[in-house]
């Protein structure tokens, strides 16, 4: 498709920009008081549903959903938003497997709006038959189901399914026409190696386990940073220093809260090239990513008034914004 | 008189109207959905983006021109009907920097007005300075149309 074929739901985006949360909002967001004032100063700001009697909760639902309403009714091809809904599909199924075979209690951890419901997984998992799920994702639960019966450990469940999704948005980077799309799953697959390789540095976990874990993918060699991670944190910092993410260095030695803001915000400096993109379908992607982005700022900043943590420590752990 | 001269005479007048004509579309077009796109979310906004919109339409009208012009001096409404295909490929030469100028430019015009419009959505303060950013993309279709019109004024067979 041209890039022009976008040019209307663009132009409608860049409209609807206007009323994103800045850098200075957020500011403004975290010196308020409490958790009720928040809600006020997003209620003026348009978010949620209008209901004074609202919780933070139901706001941020309601303000999840309004943007995937938003987004979805510009365009008629909607397989631009595969690479962030299919992550959710197989997210979905990892829950209703720990579920049904765990016996966990799980029912508002699904994401909403998936193609396949959460009743519908858990119908299958019940069976055992995976048929109507495409192929990759139905071998996954396969697999994961097998292994969580025979060991009942969560966490291989969760690296089986894990390493599955980020094989459907490796595949998805590598089909795309978008260089956009590409680069986004590609950064999601890299970053997502990096956390593994941090986080099992850091636990001691062993070379099967990390190779199990991580995907390969273009721009970062798997084989160095598994290496790396077996010898331990400071190792993983050098061979990250001597590709360039000096940046990142400092954020895994300073502390997890910084490692993990790096990553969001690392995705974050990804998208906002689109900015200045008036064509193609990156600006509509890059605009749904900023509200996500936007509400997981505010919920961190709404769960820190909520119990009552320091300015400070909040700031910390709060994201870079789009606008 | 020379058929074939006088086809190629006519051939260089069509082309001025039809790739002017389709650069403008083009642009005026692309233009057209981004505004309908910011007046969708902002109705407040028309009568600025629709500046904007209009902005790549000359082109179609320069190639009209010349097109007008060169049927006035060369046989078609009056003037000096073309006599050798020789004479015949020189009027349709001198119609050509009129007719490629405004198709690559009324396109690009148009790129850049989409371009304008987004950012008058977000800062509609700032509208002047979008106005400039497209006009800049019209110097080269006036370029090619007054060589184009020179040529027609100048030539002597």
């Amino acid at each position: 498709m041209s890039d022009a074929a976008y040019t209307y739901a663009v132009a409608r985006v860049r409209a609807k920009e206007v009323f994103l949360l800045s850098d200075a909002d957020i500011e403004q967001l975290i010196t308020l008081k409490t958790e009720e004032n928040c809600l006020a100063f997003l209620r003026e700001k348009g978010w949620g549903s209008g209901d004074y009697k609202e919780s933070a909760d139901e706001m941020l639902s309601v303000q999840l959903s309004k943007s995937w309403t938003e987004v979805r009714e510009l365009v008629s091809d909607k397989s631009i938003f595969d690479v962030l809904i299919i992550p959710r599909e197989y997210h979905n199924l990892k829950a209703a497997i720990k579920q049904v075979i765990a016996d966990e209690k799980a029912d508002n951890v699904y994401y909403e709006d998936t193609q396949f419901k959460p009743e519908q997984l858990k119908a299958m998992v019940e069976k055992r038959n995976f048929d109507e799920l495409p192929k990759e994702m139905a071998e996954a639960a396969d697999l994961a189901v097998e292994t969580l019966l025979q060991t009942r450990d969560g966490q291989i469940c969760d690296i089986i399914i894990d390493k599955a999704t980020l094989e459907a948005v490796k595949k998805i980077a590598e089909i795309t026409s978008s260089p956009f799309i590409k680069k986004y799953a590609l950064d999601i697959v890299s970053v997502a190696n990096i956390r593994i390789a941090v986080r099992s540095a850091k636990t001691g976990k062993s070379k099967s386990f990390m190779e199990n874990a991580m995907t390969r993918c273009e721009g970062l060699d798997v084989k160095a940073l598994i290496e790396a991670a077996e010898a331990g944190v400071e190792k993983v910092c050098d061979y990250l220093g001597n590709v360039g993410m000096t940046e990142l260095v400092e954020a895994i030695k300073t502390s997890p809260s910084a490692f993990e803001r790096w990553c969001d915000n690392r995705i974050m400096d990804t998208i906002i090239s689109q900015k200045y993109n008036s064509f193609s379908e990156g600006p509509i992607i890059a605009y749904i990513i900023a509200r996500e982005n936007e509400i997981k700022t505010v919920r961190v900043i709404l769960t820190g008034k909520a119990n009552e943590l320091d300015d400070d420590f909040i700031r910390e752990r709060v994201r870079k914004m789009y606008v | 008189m020379s058929e074939l001269g006088m086809f190629f005479a006519v051939f260089g007048m069509a082309l001025c109207v039809i790739l002017g004509g389709i650069g403008s579309a083009v642009g005026v077009g692309l233009a057209g959905q981004a505004s309908a796109g910011v007046v969708t979310e902002d109705p407040g906004k028309f009568s600025k983006v629709l500046i904007l919109q209009l902005l790549p339409s000359t082109q179609g009208i320069y190639g009209f021109l010349v097109a007008i012009l060169a049927m006035a001096r060369f046989g078609v409404l009056g003037g000096d009907p073309v006599t050798t295909t020789r004479d015949g490929l020189i009027v349709f030469a001198a119609c050509l920097p009129a007719a490629i100028t405004c198709l690559v430019s009324g396109i690009h015009q148009g790129r850049t007005a989409v371009a304008s419009i987004g950012l008058v959505s977000k800062r509609p303060e700032q509208f002047t300075k979008s106005i400039i950013f497209p006009a800049m993309v019209e110097t080269y279709a006036i370029l090619g149309v007054l060589i184009s019109i020179l040529a027609v004024f100048t030539i002597k067979f």
